[in-house]
């Protein structure tokens, strides 16, 4: 059976979707569906928002494309097919002395969809984006064509293709420059930081090849924006063993995350860090995915799901950042889950995120007070001339998105000629109006 | 001891998760199907992720005179020659009640075709006295239900044959280990209706492995199938006919 109808949503559940989906496992399946039912792609749907999905119509899920096609150990050059998990070529390739040189929080995204969105990492200051280390970029367009991009060649739709959210055409598959490791483990060095303050200026002095920051983000007053520096390295040295995997087996009430409980808890895991500072080794993968010995910890929302508010503020205006946090610590809605990070100003397409400044991401269970909440602290991001990222804003309107993406009349042109008949727009797409036919 | 196995169906996706299973621990891996760009694509993956070997070759379960080939490449390998069956295919029952003549597909695609190849590698396994055979049937092998009594019996035939084969290359020095998988998530049962409690490949995989390396007989997976079949096995047929479970 081709397709199968089904409900799915992205990570915060927020938007949701019914359609027909089909899962090819062969590559011959894919060029198939692409020349007779063109469809846009989704992967481990790890996207928190509507960026995936395509309500009403139909999604090519890419999870069994997922392939290694070539490998050359020499110098750490692999192709895979666009399914295959970041988190799987950190395990199969650290022992082996590479590991993808930029990986997200988690190792669960597909490289598909870390072109697709120009994911960025703990050593963004260091590396730049997930697309700043693709070679070459396959991609099956409607109708069935098989375009090859790179940065020497094709060079505009390469450039519309990182980060250009899955409108060029579906990824097949990819070749990717890795960075080579000493070993299988990081050496993560934690430092309490007192204040927001103190928290921009030990950002800006780290020399870690991999940083970020934890905060805080229910505490007020002289304490507002402290929180946990983590700093690390990759190193050969031995390890702790790791956790066992566990499982979020239902979806939680929504008291579970409530005011009370986020304050007790992060104030509990602020202190866990000594005044004095704490040093460990750890697997690269118990550091780079802290949250993935958690199964499904998306259900720890609730039904209702949640948003993540991820913004980047230019240097110059860390004090509207300052200003957001203040915000988001009074209104007292924040969960658990807040990093701030130093971005370096790597990016590679039209629709990167990554700008040289600040970078905040923090959860809110969805209510209609954080949604409130959030269109302020959009409308201070715009005005301090930030950005939204795309794999997680869920609110925006368009155009304050395409204010904030100066090339995107290129990118949609470009999205055009791709898919001229608009058989790969998504939800997100439609939303923000980024295509003429959208 | 070097080890080779033969993947019978090595483009389907628990065939698939096994070959990644078995080539991380640098087996060499013969990738026995019908789509040859799939199985050399596949055969580069195994290789990267640490085969010994990996290798595409053609094979049908209908067309025995692609079976010869599989057979003399195999011998010129040194050591443990092992194979995995995960051949097989389910029309829709109303399908085959509209064409009868699916019936001898199903039976060639589930039974007599991997018996058959089977029949012509065991004497190439007894002469080397080791190795094992891996069977991949199904629960619906285990009482002929209204929504799939054909594929049901042809599963129900290949395991009942794999059950005398353990009893003869035991003898030998080898074993037979059936595997009875309940729902997995697969192209096969993909948007069918009435799939529940469906296990990832990934997961039945590790499964066989570890039956493998324990020389289990027969392995219900995921586990808890055991119970629901020896359920549905006990209830009386004079109930059970008027059941559509």
């Amino acid at each position: 059976m081709l397709w199968k109808t089904a409900d799915y949503a992205g990570w915060g559940r927020v938007h949701t979707a019914r359609g027909q989906i089909a899962r090819p496992e062969r590559a011959a399946q894919l060029a198939q569906l692409m020349e007779e039912t063109p469809a846009p792609a989704m992967g481990m749907r790890r996207s928190y928002n509507d960026s995936l999905l395509n309500d009403g119509g139909r999604i090519i899920d890419m999870t069994r494309m997922d392939k290694i096609l070539a490998f050359d150990p020499e110098t750490g050059v692999v192709e895979v097919e666009a399914g295959m998990q970041i988190g799987e070529l950190v395990r199969l390739f650290a022992p082996r002395g590479w590991i993808p040189a930029v990986v997200p929080g988690t190792g669960f995204p597909t490289v598909g969809g870390a072109i697709a969105h120009d994911i960025h990492g703990k050593n963004h200051h260091v590396l730049g984006s997930f697309g700043q280390h693709v070679l070459s970029v396959t991609l099956l367009q409607p109708g069935g064509g098989r375009v090859v991009a790179s940065p020497a060649r094709n060079k505009t739709l390469f450039r519309a293709t990182m980060g250009g959210i899955g409108q060029t055409g579906v990824i097949l598959s990819a070749r990717l420059q890795m960075i080579a490791t000493p070993g299988t483990s990081m050496r993560v060095k934690e430092t309490r930081v007192e204040n927001f303050d103190e928290f921009l200026a030990l950002l800006d002095a780290s020399t870690f090849r991999y940083n970020v920051g934890w905060i805080d983000g229910t505490a007020t007053g002289a304490a507002m924006g402290r929180g946990i520096l983590e700093e690390a390295e990759l190193t050969d040295g031995p390890q702790r063993r790791a956790l066992p995997a566990v499982t979020v087996p239902l979806d939680l009430p929504s008291f579970a995350l409530s005011a009370p409980t986020v304050k007790l808890f992060n104030a509990a895991y602020w202190r866990k860090v000594p005044s004095r500072g704490n040093v460990s080794v750890m697997p690269i993968a118990a550091h780079v995915f802290p949250l993935d010995k958690l199964y499904d910890w998306n259900r720890l929302y609730g039904k209702r799901g949640f948003h993540q508010f991820q913004c980047v503020v230019p240097v110059e205006n860390a004090d509207v950042l300052k200003q957001i946090v203040a915000k988001i610590s009074r209104s007292g809605l924040a969960s658990p889950l807040a990093v701030i990070k130093r971005m370096g100003e790597g990016r590679a397409g039209m629709l990167s995120f990554p700008m040289e400044g600040y970078t905040l991401a923090i959860d809110f269970p969805a209510r209609e007070k954080a949604e409130v909440l959030i269109a302020e602290l959009e409308a201070m991001t715009v005005e301090a001339g930030g950005r939204l990222y795309l794999g997680k804003d869920a609110l925006a309107s368009g155009a304050t998105i395409k204010a904030m993406y100066p090339e995107w009349e290129a990118w949609a042109a470009e999205a055009e000629k791709a898919d001229p008949e608009g058989l790969l727009i998504t939800d997100m797409v439609r939303r923000l109006h980024l295509r003429g036919t959208a | 001891m070097t080890r080779t196995w033969i993947i019978l169906g090595a483009t389907s996706a628990m065939a698939r998760a096994f070959a990644r299973q078995i080539a991380e621990r640098g087996d060499t891996l013969l990738l026995a199907g019908r789509d040859m760009d799939e199985l050399k694509a596949l055969a580069a993956d195994l290789s990267a992720r640490g085969a010994a070997g990996a290798e595409a070759i053609r094979f049908d379960a209908r067309d025995a005179k692609t079976f010869a080939p599989i057979l003399r490449k195999v011998e010129l390998e040194p050591g443990e020659i092992n194979v995995a069956v995960f051949v097989g295919s389910m029309p829709p029952q109303a399908q085959i009640d509209a064409d009868p003549s699916l019936i001898d597909t199903v039976a060639t695609d589930n039974f007599s075709g991997p018996a058959r190849f089977l029949a012509t590698l065991l004497p190439v396994m007894e002469a080397r006295a080791c190795g094992t055979v891996v069977g991949v049937t199904s629960v619906a092998g285990d009482r002929g239900r209204i929504g799939n009594y054909t594929y049901g019996a042809a599963k129900s035939a290949f395991a009942t044959y794999l059950s005398g084969l353990r009893n003869r290359l035991t003898r030998a020095g080898g074993h037979v280990v059936t595997v009875k998988p309940g729902f997995v998530d697969t192209a096969m049962t993909w948007g069918v209706e009435g799939m529940f409690l469906v296990a990832a490949p990934e997961k039945v995989a590790r499964a066989i492995v570890k039956a493998v390396e324990k020389q289990r007989n027969v392995i219900y997976t995921p586990g808890f199938w055991w119970v629901i079949m020896t359920i549905i096995k006990l209830i009386p047929e004079r109930i059970f006919k008027k059941l559509s479970i």
